[in-house]
Order: C-alpha cells, then sequence, then structure tokens
C-alpha cells in the first residue's frame, strides 16, 4: 500500500458529481467491486474517473470465501481485471459465504467456526491473494442468530485466518456492536480483544432496529447514521491501535452527501488528532 | 456452549442453510436437519431470508424499470418473488439477474392477461445488455461512402457490441416500453401492431429507436457475418417496400456498426475500423 488512508466514504451513483469534485483532505472511496465487473461502459468509465481524482477501494461481498468450495474462478478472474485496472488501494472481503452451488444468495451468511472451516477459508484466502497478487482485509460479519457448533471466538479465528494466510483484517465496528446486542456479548471486550497490529481497515455505519421486533433486534442497515455507541467504540479502538483507514458506509435511505463528509469529517478528525497531539 | 464431538460439515451446513433461506416453513423439524432448524427458530433468521430476498428482488425492479412501472411495485415485487424463489442469481453482478425474467413472465399465471410483458422485458434486458458491452468505436459512415459500389455487396458490417434490436410482429412493444422506460405520462392511444427497436450505446449512455421489420431483418442477416447483399435481400423480405438507402443511413447514423470486412474469397477478410 502506497498512500496511507485517513476517512472515506461508501461511493453512490447518486453522489457521483459531488464526490467527483469534492475537495476534502485525504478523502477516498469504497465501492464494491461486483457492480463493476462488466465488459464496459458508463460504469466503468465512472468509476475510472473516480479513481483518477481519489484513491478506491474494492470491497467485495460475493467471492463467498467461507463456502465450502474455492472461489469462482470466473468471478475472481474478474475481480483481478479490475484490480489491475483501478488499482485500488486496498481490497477486502468478508468471513461469510453467499455463493453456494452456482447460486448467489445476496447476503453475508453464517457458518459454524470449526478447525475444517478454518482449513478450507485459509485455502480459499490464499487463492484469492495469489490471484490478486496483493494482501487482502477480512472483514467480520453482523449476526443475527446463536449458532451451535463454533470452536472458535471469532476475534481469534480471524486472528488465525491472518496469520495463516498473511491477510489483514477489517474491522467492522458497528457489526460487533450490533452482533453483540443481538447474541448477548460484550462489544467492548471483542474491540479489546482484536488483533489490533493485523486491521488494515475500520468500517463504520449505521444500525436500525428490525421492523417487527425492534430494539431487540439490530440490522446492520446501513440506512442509518453511525450511532454513538459505535463512534465510542470507535474511539477506543484507535486510542488502542492507533489511527487505520476508516470508512463510513451507508447504502439505504440516503442523505445529501454533504451529511455523509460531514460523518466521515469527524472520523478524519478522530484519526489525525493523535498524530496533531504527537506532533 | 455445548461442543458437538461431531459437527455438521460445512458443506452440508450450507445446503441445508441455503434450502431453508427459500423454504415456505424453514423451522419445521421436518424440512430440515436439528442444527438448521434451530436456527431457523430464532428471530433473526428472518433477517437473512429478507436480505436475500429483497436483494433480488430490488436487483430485478432495478434491471426491470418499464416493467415495474407498467405493472406497479407491488405487483411487480409479488412476481419477482416468485421469481426469486425459482432462480437465484447465477451470479454476484445483480446487473445481470433476471436473463430469464421476460420467458418466466410469459408463462406467469396472473400476467396472462398482459401478452406484451415479455417483450417489453425483453428491451430493459437489451438495455442492460448495451449498458454493459465492451467499448467500441463505431463505423465511420465515410469509410463505407469511399468503397466502390461494386465491392459494396460483398461487404459485411459487423453489429456494434451494444448494439441490440428486435422485431415484435404482434404488439407496439416498442412504444408500450419506451412510454415506461422514459416514465412519460403518453395518454394517448396506442396504435397496436407490430413494433421493433434499436438500442444501441454509440458512447456514454444507452440510446434507442424505433426500428421496422426490414431494419431488423437486415440487422439479423449482418449479425450472421453474412455481406450487404444477404442482407438487404432479408430487408426487402421482410417489407417488400422497405427504402434501404434510408436504412443504411438511419444504422450508420444511431452508430449501430463497429466494423466491416470484405467477403471477397481472393482477398483475405480484413476488417476495418
Amino acid at each position: 500500500m502506497t498512500t496511507v488512508l485517513s476517512a472515506g466514504l461508501g461511493l453512490k451513483p447518486q453522489h457521483y458529481e459531488t464526490a467527483l469534485s469534492c475537495p476534502a483532505d485525504g478523502l477516498w472511496f469504497e465501492v464494491h467491486p461486483e457492480n463493476y465487473l462488466v465488459a464496459g461502459g458508463p460504469r466503468l468509465a465512472w468509476l475510472e474517473t473516480i479513481r483518477a481524482r481519489h484513491p478506491v477501494s474494492l470491497h467485495g461481498v460475493a467471492l463467498s470465501l467461507a463456502a465450502d468450495a474455492p472461489p469462482d474462478a470466473i468471478h475472481l478472474g474478474r475481480l483481478v481485471a479490475l484490480a489491475g485496472r483501478i488499482q485500488p488501494a486496498l481490497i477486502s472481503e468478508h468471513l461469510a459465504w453467499s455463493t453456494w452451488r452456482g447460486a448467489y444468495q445476496p447476503d453475508l451468511l453464517p457458518f459454524p467456526r470449526t478447525a475444517a472451516a478454518l482449513e478450507r477459508i485459509s485455502e480459499n484466502i490464499a487463492r484469492t491473494q495469489d490471484a490478486l497478487g496483493r494482501r487482502i482485509a477480512i472483514e467480520n460479519p453482523a449476526h443475527y442468530v446463536r449458532l451451535d457448533g463454533h470452536a472458535w471466538d471469532e476475534a481469534d479465528f480471524l486472528a488465525e485466518l491472518a496469520r495463516r494466510t498473511g491477510c489483514g483484517l477489517l474491522l467492522d465496528v458497528n457489526n460487533v456492536y450490533v452482533g453483540a446486542h443481538n447474541l448477548g456479548y460484550c462489544a467492548a471486550a471483542y474491540i479489546d480483544a482484536f488483533p489490533g497490529d493485523t486491521v488494515m481497515e475500520i468500517h463504520l455505519a449505521g444500525h436500525t432496529p428490525d421492523p417487527e421486533l425492534g430494539q431487540a433486534l439490530l440490522v446492520d442497515s446501513h440506512a442509518a447514521p453511525v450511532a454513538p455507541e459505535v463512534w465510542a467504540l470507535y474511539q477506543r479502538l484507535i486510542a488502542r491501535i492507533g489511527p487505520r483507514p476508516t470508512l463510513i458506509e451507508r447504502d439505504d435511505n440516503l442523505p445529501e452527501f454533504a451529511t455523509l463528509l460531514a460523518e466521515r469529517d469527524t472520523a478524519h478528525a478522530l484519526l489525525r488528532a493523535p498524530l496533531a497531539a504527537a506532533a | 456452549m455445548t461442543m458437538r464431538t461431531t459437527p455438521i460439515e460445512l458443506d452440508r451446513f450450507q445446503d441445508e442453510f441455503a434450502r431453508a433461506l427459500l423454504a415456505p416453513d424453514p423451522a419445521a423439524a421436518s424440512a430440515t436437519t436439528p442444527e438448521i432448524a434451530a436456527l431457523a427458530r430464532q428471530p433473526g433468521f428472518a433477517v437473512y431470508r429478507n436480505t436475500v430476498m429483497k436483494g433480488c428482488i430490488d436487483a430485478l425492479q432495478a434491471n426491470y424499470p418499464a416493467i415495474a412501472r407498467l405493472v406497479g411495485e407491488d405487483w411487480f415485487r409479488a412476481a419477482a418473488a416468485v421469481f426469486a424463489r425459482e432462480r437465484l442469481p447465477a451470479q454476484a453482478t445483480l446487473l445481470y439477474y433476471g436473463e430469464a425474467f421476460a420467458e418466466f413472465l410469459g408463462r406467469f399465471e396472473p400476467a396472462a392477461e398482459l401478452p406484451y410483458l415479455p417483450g417489453v422485458a425483453r428491451l430493459d434486458r437489451f438495455w442492460t445488455e448495451a449498458h454493459v458491452a465492451p467499448d467500441e468505436s463505431v463505423l465511420d459512415a465515410a469509410a463505407l461512402a469511399s468503397l466502390a459500389p461494386e465491392r459494396l455487396a460483398a461487404t459485411v458490417l459487423r453489429p456494434h457490441a451494444a448494439a441490440r434490436w428486435a422485431w415484435f410482429a404482434e404488439q407496439p412493444i416498442y412504444t408500450i416500453w419506451r412510454r415506461n422506460r422514459e416514465a412519460c405520462d403518453d395518454e394517448r392511444e396506442i396504435d397496436w401492431r407490430g413494433e421493433g427497436a434499436l438500442l444501441v450505446r454509440p458512447r456514454g449512455a444507452v440510446r434507442w429507436a424505433p426500428l421496422d421489420a426490414a431494419g431488423c431483418a437486415f440487422l439479423d442477416v449482418c449479425a450472421a457475418g453474412q455481406p450487404l447483399a444477404a442482407a438487404a435481400v432479408a430487408a426487402l423480405e421482410a417489407q417488400v417496400d422497405a427504402d434501404l438507402a434510408r436504412l443504411m443511413k438511419t444504422l450508420l447514423a444511431a452508430g449501430a456498426f463497429a466494423g466491416m470486412s470484405d467477403i471477397d474469397p481472393d482477398s483475405k477478410a480484413e476488417e476495418r475500423p
């Protein structure tokens, strides 16, 4: 990685013009590569134009690294081609599965963290990193169900994947908060136990109460501003591990670009604070 | 937490979990393994079920906007849910999802009284295909004009990678599609006759125009690698009064072609941009 990133924003097509010309210091953007795995046309041109002015990160949702199968070769090949074209500052994926036996279920699905899963996912990450010729970051997903049969804690499992494959990690603080709330564990303890030296990127997003169950079940909807509790966990994290590239994600109930930029500026200021204090 | 001595195999877990995502009653003990039933009984399991269905339905709605406007959002989303349960996306680039949606609408019982839906869906699909097609420069009309007239008949025009066309003999599919795709409130009576459409993307955005039966037949023959002489015959067969000169001019101006080559058997086929 040649660029040291500060705080960035998930890029939405609705904000393209404003995003492109935004002069904010150190602003970078993240996109889902799946939306750009096309042969040609305005989408790719759009991404290349953004890339010419801002660093871009590719955040995949569909390599299905936790499936009990190698990543789809065609999908991976297209991702490699896109990465070659865009030269992203970061590439990341999830500790989850989505594509299974040729069908894509558009979600990040859970699995039992067993020794066999560890083997398989290590292999899949290694294969992906070999194809891309670089290190990727693996993100902790949000959780909604209590799954029997985990042999590993999630943070330990991720740390072991990083140890085995040399991959980095992407710590989604909102996912930690949502999972801790839904399954009843301590978010702060999870954040404190997370292997800080492997963190290549941090995600911050908003959650919403389940439409039927209300506060009993929080959903990682990316449809609201980052919650105060999540900001607090974020500050706790960077106080311990130091500043890392941080992304504000928003996918639904989209506000004006300026509103998102203000959230991003908050993260930017928090990241710069320790540097300023040290200077 | 009790540790299982023999945890469910990962592939089995994924088979059963995937099935439970779409099953009408996923928590039924008879429907799945005890491990998956235990997950499906939890309220949080609905988040995965809802997210998967919403992802599919949203993608179909984004990919078939003319259909969605024609039938209304509620009808569309109900139909899309039936389609999604039948066929999940084959790939993660959801832009491509719904290749079989036109065919589905043709056999979807509640759509029986809307026989134009499959045709309109085909044009929505054409839009997507044109939108993501490889970038390619358009054949310069001047290059064709510079050919000696005697060579014209043996020249093969190659349709542009983004060009899509179809003739619908029974229904005014183009007008129905255009009014809904452009979301224009044109209340004028539609003349109920056959119509064709041409979608192109010479650069930037996808564009569309009506195309008659002769034009569609002409492009079909060009796409099959046949020379202009054969394309002209096909156009005249499709439409006896076809104005070939005007047709060529229209297609060239629209950016329907990307290259041309000579099929003269004595010279090597050579393509020129």
